[in-house]
């Protein structure tokens, strides 16, 4: 139950349910763990009934009967349509052009889309040692769009990375254009806050909504550089009473990734 | 030829101090019990490459037998950080620790080059990464055809010694896995010993009436080990699932460096073998983490006579 003046609904559902519209007709689908999870789970269940999840741990098309708390978790094996090794999964899935979208995060992203996962500070001696590439590398380079759902805050949102794991757009996109990628790289950028496009003429991040209750100065106040607008900046449409219902009793019935403040 | 011995032994006569050691396995059949018994005979000075170190490379890190990683994911899947890595590379502390690090397709590429004998292995990777700014073992290359393409090559990682864990195995090696492959068949080919851990040890007709499902041929062994429950809290598909509170509590344990020699001291040090450890756990764990059965179909491969 919400408070009187709450909208009923967690930062994290109204990240899940805008993020999951963008998926509509989408067929194969490169999933990680936690929100994108949920996420593609909730775009098979309402616009992407033929979505194939695709794991980078070597499993296309799963079927898990309950949440996954891993990329391999064994609940993505039993019911695949198929189990790859991790080399034809890379070469033959990826590198050669099937998957349509996959979702990435990191600690950093630019204006641009490029995305740090590997360390805050210097490489040698680093503040954080954050995880590294996995396969967000060769996955931004590769699947045809990239979907990015982030948090805002400033140290995330930043000027300049600390260290570029995997490309996004360069700012140039006649250069873009003629890097001959399968990948056209990251296309939409969800946040707590709202959801960023890309300008198709300088492939810098614009936003195109806020959601509802959100203004324009806390995204200002939760990023590093002064935000390039859409002129017809819309509001996100709330998560539906079909949504919410699928979310809390079929995708998320414990609330790990979903409960407010997850 | 039985190679069936224990695992104190196949550590003891396979693993040698310096050694480049590949416990491989993603997420799935992580030989825990291996890396435990490393520990315990107190290795000294390994290059330890995984594409995930996980948990049992933070433990490895943790108890000194290591002192380089080559990896290309460094954390505790679906919890965060792994902690004994962290203080070596962020403070030093105890020692430093070199790093060597990939994307997830370099890092099987580089198995794959040395399974398949060849000097390097071409991926359309990398491209305006920093990546191989600070890996010069990631080098571009330009294809000799007329395309031109550019592409970055990775260099043969070639282990001395390769463990992984199979469902079930003979006793001359042959190996049988199902579930997630991960790149435990690229690493195995790739390295100069293997020693294969199962869960069960089998007839070899078993393995010769589905000869699809053999992923480690037995020709490239050199050691068989039998020891159930060697994957926890890792999992073994159709045996037992992932412990994931495990996963969550090595979070808070290896947060602090004496929690961490402490869990050692009682969990690995203590212990006299994997057997131990399994007891310590108690039936009722075990039982928690059995799976309901979901048999596969059988495929009839005919008989040609």
């Amino acid at each position: 139950m919400s408070a009187p003046g709450e909208p009923g609904y967690s930062k994290s559902e109204i990240m899940i349910a805008a993020s999951a519209r963008q998926l509509v007709g989408v067929r194969n689908c490169f999933v990680g763990v936690g929100l994108p999870n949920i996420v593609c789970n909730l775009a098979q269940r309402t616009v992407a009934p033929d979505l194939q999840l695709v794991y980078e741990s070597g499993v296309f098309g799963a079927r898990p009967e309950r949440l996954p708390l891993s990329i391999g978790d064994p609940t993505l094996a039993t019911g695949a349509t198929a189990i790859t090794s991790m080399f034809e999964l890379f070469a033959f899935y990826l590198q050669a052009g099937l998957i349509d979208v996959a979702f990435l995060g990191g600690a950093q992203i630019d204006r641009f889309g490029n995305l740090n996962t590997t360390v805050i500070g210097d490489y040698a001696r680093p503040t954080v040692r954050l995880p590294g590439s996995g396969g967000a590398c060769e996955i931004a380079i590769h699947a045809r769009r990239i979907l990015v759902i982030m948090r805002q805050a400033k140290r995330s949102f930043v000027d300049r990375l600390d260290f570029r794991t995997s490309p996004g757009h360069s700012g140039d996109p006649a250069h873009d254009a003629a890097r001959g990628w399968t990948g056209t790289g990251p296309t939409c950028v969800v946040t707590d806050l709202g959801v960023w496009g890309f300008d198709a003429d300088t492939g810098e991040m614009t936003l195109t909504s806020l959601h509802p209750g959100v203004t324009l100065e806390q995204v200002r106040e939760n990023m590093g550089w002064e935000p390039r607008v859409a002129p017809e900046l819309g509001t996100t449409e709330p998560p539906t009473a079909e949504e919410l219902r699928l979310i809390r009793e079929e995708l998320d019935p414990g609330g790990i990734y979903t409960k407010p403040g997850a | 030829m039985s190679k069936v011995t224990t695992m104190r032994d196949a550590v003891a006569e396979l693993v040698r101090d310096g050694d480049t050691v590949a416990i491989e396995g993603f997420t799935h059949l992580i030989c825990f019990a291996a890396g435990h018994e490393i520990i315990r005979q107190r290795r000294r000075d390994l290059t330890l490459a995984r594409m995930t170190p996980d948990v049992i490379y933070d433990q490895m890190v943790g108890a000194g037998v290591a002192r380089k990683l080559i990896f290309s994911w460094l954390g505790n899947p679906g919890v965060g950080s792994l902690h004994a890595v962290r203080r070596r590379v962020e403070q030093a502390d105890p020692e430093p620790l070199e790093l060597e690090e990939y994307s997830h397709f370099g890092m099987v590429c580089r198995y794959m080059a040395a399974a398949a004998n060849l000097p390097f292995f071409p991926i359309r990777s990398y491209y305006e990464s920093d990546i191989p700014r600070v890996n010069p073992k990631i080098v571009p290359m330009r294809s000799p055809y007329e395309d031109g393409t550019e592409v970055y090559v990775v260099p043969p990682l070639r282990p001395d010694v390769a463990i992984v864990h199979a469902q079930r195995a003979d006793a001359e090696g042959n190996a049988q896995i199902w579930g997630l492959l991960g790149c435990q068949k690229e690493a195995a080919f790739a390295a100069e010993r293997v020693i294969v851990v199962c869960e069960e040890l089998v007839e070899e007709a078993t393995i010769r009436k589905d000869p699809n499902r053999t992923l480690i041929p037995g020709v490239i062994v050199d050691a068989v080990v039998e020891e159930p429950f060697a994957c926890h809290p890792s999992f073994a598909q159709g045996y037992y699932d992932r412990d994931n509170a495990f996963y969550l509590a090595w979070d808070r344990i290896a947060r602090d460096p004496e929690t961490l020699q402490g869990w050692l001291d009682e969990w690995v040090y203590g212990l006299a073998n994997h057997a131990e450890y399994v007891q310590k756990w108690g039936d009722a764990h075990w039982e928690r983490l059995r799976p309901e059965p979901a048999p596969s179909g059988e495929v009839d491969y005919g008989r040609y006579r």
